[in-house]
């Protein structure tokens, strides 16, 4: 198929309604609004639901609805929208519930700026809303992995009954690339026998909950989803190595982050400095064996975040603090500079972390 | 030019955006590696506004353009933001309507285009972005003008097709300034 020229933003609202879904909730905010936008201008269209909802909460309440019915559900925002959200995600996972949140990082905290940030990155991954769980959470850097992650965010999250989020920042939301759409499919690859469809008298009923009063109940429910993590684990780490083969030094980053990050290293290798980049495309499952096999060969790491210094720890965790990892970030909605990354590897060249 | 980095700024309302993604959908169509990246500030009519554009023969990095190879700037505060920023080499157009000084910079081609003015003469005041963007085609080459229409009809939204000739008579008036 031809290649389009879109935002990242239409390209995920596209590649969602490709990849079945038919339910979209949301509430506008500022660097995503445009998903909004495309959906509700094709979703009555196709069949499908767009709703703007009162408020965020409502949204992935909604997504909540239709994610025990069995469909295909998402809603999207930026990151104090996404704060909001944290006890539906938190329900959806208790209730063991596939969905797709799209979180597209504005500054922060509080209601901070609306110009592109990585801060969310402890929310996304640690946690954010309440108890023991986890989001597969996916990482675009480009427009066209704005696409295929959607489809992938979807397929996983049906695949192992739990919500996904793909976390994009305003850059990559905003910016245009040639993107190659991807097939379209109804969705309903995924069997799912335990969706309230109705039982037609036919069969017990399905209860969707995440209420569990007694407590060994609870902990079997939260051991049996511990186990399903470790699969996701083994089975779905997805990263980039880029000119790693050699590399002395190693740069960790992912989105707007990792695409700053190649420039500087196109420019650290000119110089002769041999640099390479890790690439986390699933922030979890992190990608801690590539790092820990980098540990063995690299002088050390750096981390670059548009963040104060979240990914580092994962990184330090990764690597089992064998190499020094050094953070070369910017915050607020500020994005560090070829020249910045450029001048973290030529230090960590000279030793200096 | 292999990896071109194209900065285009100007107020809000100029076509500012619009201008970088006829370069975009014509890199595109020219089998290139592109990005589009505009500014996404409060911006509004009048204030000010830019646009990243970047046409290369390999992958793209940073879609963030900070030392363009190519400055088109529309007004005054763009013309001084900017300036220092351009590549030695590189290129500055100029909206000479707008911006009354000359360039400080000797070791950049600068090009001064009357195009608020030209647009203004050819009854079509909101295209001073396609004059510039003619004149870019010719100084640098960095996309063809042959199969311009079709690009430009992408761009263009449905309901505006009507105003693809418009466009189309403003690029050629650009292209052929002679200056």
């Amino acid at each position: 198929m031809a290649k389009v020229l879109m935002k990242g933003n239409e390209a995920i609202a596209e590649a969602a309604i490709r990849a079945g879904c038919r339910h979209y909730f949301g509430y506008p905010i500022t660097p995503q609004t445009e998903i909004a936008a495309y959906m509700a201008k094709r979703m009555p269209k196709i069949g499908g639901t767009f709703l703007q909802a009162e408020s965020e909460i409502s949204a992935i309440n909604m997504v909540y609805g239709v994610a025990s019915a069995g469909r295909r559900a998402m809603t999207s925002s930026s990151s104090p929208g996404v704060s909001l959200k944290q006890e539906g995600i938190s329900y959806l996972a208790g209730s063991d519930l596939p969905a797709l949140i799209v979180n597209v990082q504005r500054g922060g905290p509080g209601l901070g700026g609306i110009q592109p940030s990585q801060s969310d990155y402890f929310q996304a991954t640690k946690g954010g809303g309440h108890g023991d769980y986890h989001l597969i959470v996916l990482a675009p850097a480009s427009v066209q992995e704005m696409a295929d992650l959607t489809v992938k965010a979807f397929d996983l999250a049906d695949k192992y009954r739990m919500p996904s989020m793909l976390l994009a920042d305003g850059t990559i939301g905003q910016m245009m690339e040639p993107v190659e759409l991807p097939e379209e499919t109804d969705g309903s690859g995924v069997e799912k026998p335990w969706a309230v469809t109705g039982t037609e008298n036919k069969r017990e009923h399905n209860i969707i909950n995440s209420l569990y009063l007694v407590p060994e109940q609870l902990e079997v429910k939260n051991l049996e989803r511990y186990e399903r993590y470790k699969i996701v684990e083994q089975n779905e780490v997805m990263y980039e190595e880029y000119m790693t083969e050699d590399a002395d030094i190693c740069v960790v980053a992912f989105g707007i982050a990792a695409r700053v990050s190649k420039n500087a290293i196109t420019a650290a290798r000119e110089k002769g400095i041999k640099a390479g980049l890790i690439r986390p495309i699933t922030l979890w499952p992190f990608p801690t064996e590539a790092i820990a096999k980098a540990a063995e060969k690299v002088k050390g790491f750096i981390s670059v975040e548009l963040s104060m210094g979240q990914m580092i720890d994962d990184i330090k965790l990764a690597e089992g603090c064998k190499k020094p990892v050094a953070l070369c970030s910017r915050v607020g909605g500020m994005i560090p500079s070829p020249e910045q990354v450029l001048a973290a590897i030529e230090k960590a060249e000279r030793g200096e972390f | 030019m292999a990896y071109t980095q194209i900065l285009i700024a100007g107020f809000g309302g100029q076509g500012v955006l619009f201008a970088g993604k006829v370069m975009a959908y014509k890199g595109l169509e020219e089998l290139k590696q592109i990005s589009w990246l505009p500014s996404y500030g409060p911006e509004m009519r009048g204030g000010t506004a830019n646009c990243s554009v970047i046409i290369s023969d390999t992958p793209v990095g940073s879609p963030i353009v900070s030392e363009p190879d190519i400055l088109i700037a529309m007004n005054l505060p763009s013309f001084d933001k900017y300036e220092n920023a351009v590549k030695a080499g590189g290129y500055a157009f100029v909206d000479s309507t707008l911006i009354e000084r000359k360039a400080v910079r000797t070791d950049i081609s600068v090009h001064y285009i009357p195009a608020t003015k030209m647009a203004r003469d050819l009854e079509v005041p909101t295209l001073a972005n396609m004059i510039m963007t003619g004149k870019v085609i010719r100084e640098t080459g960095v996309i063809k003008m042959e199969g311009l229409r079709d690009a430009l009809a992408k761009t263009v939204s449905a309901k505006h097709q009507d105003l693809l000739e418009a466009n189309l008579r403003a690029i050629d008036a650009g292209y052929n300034y002679k200056g």
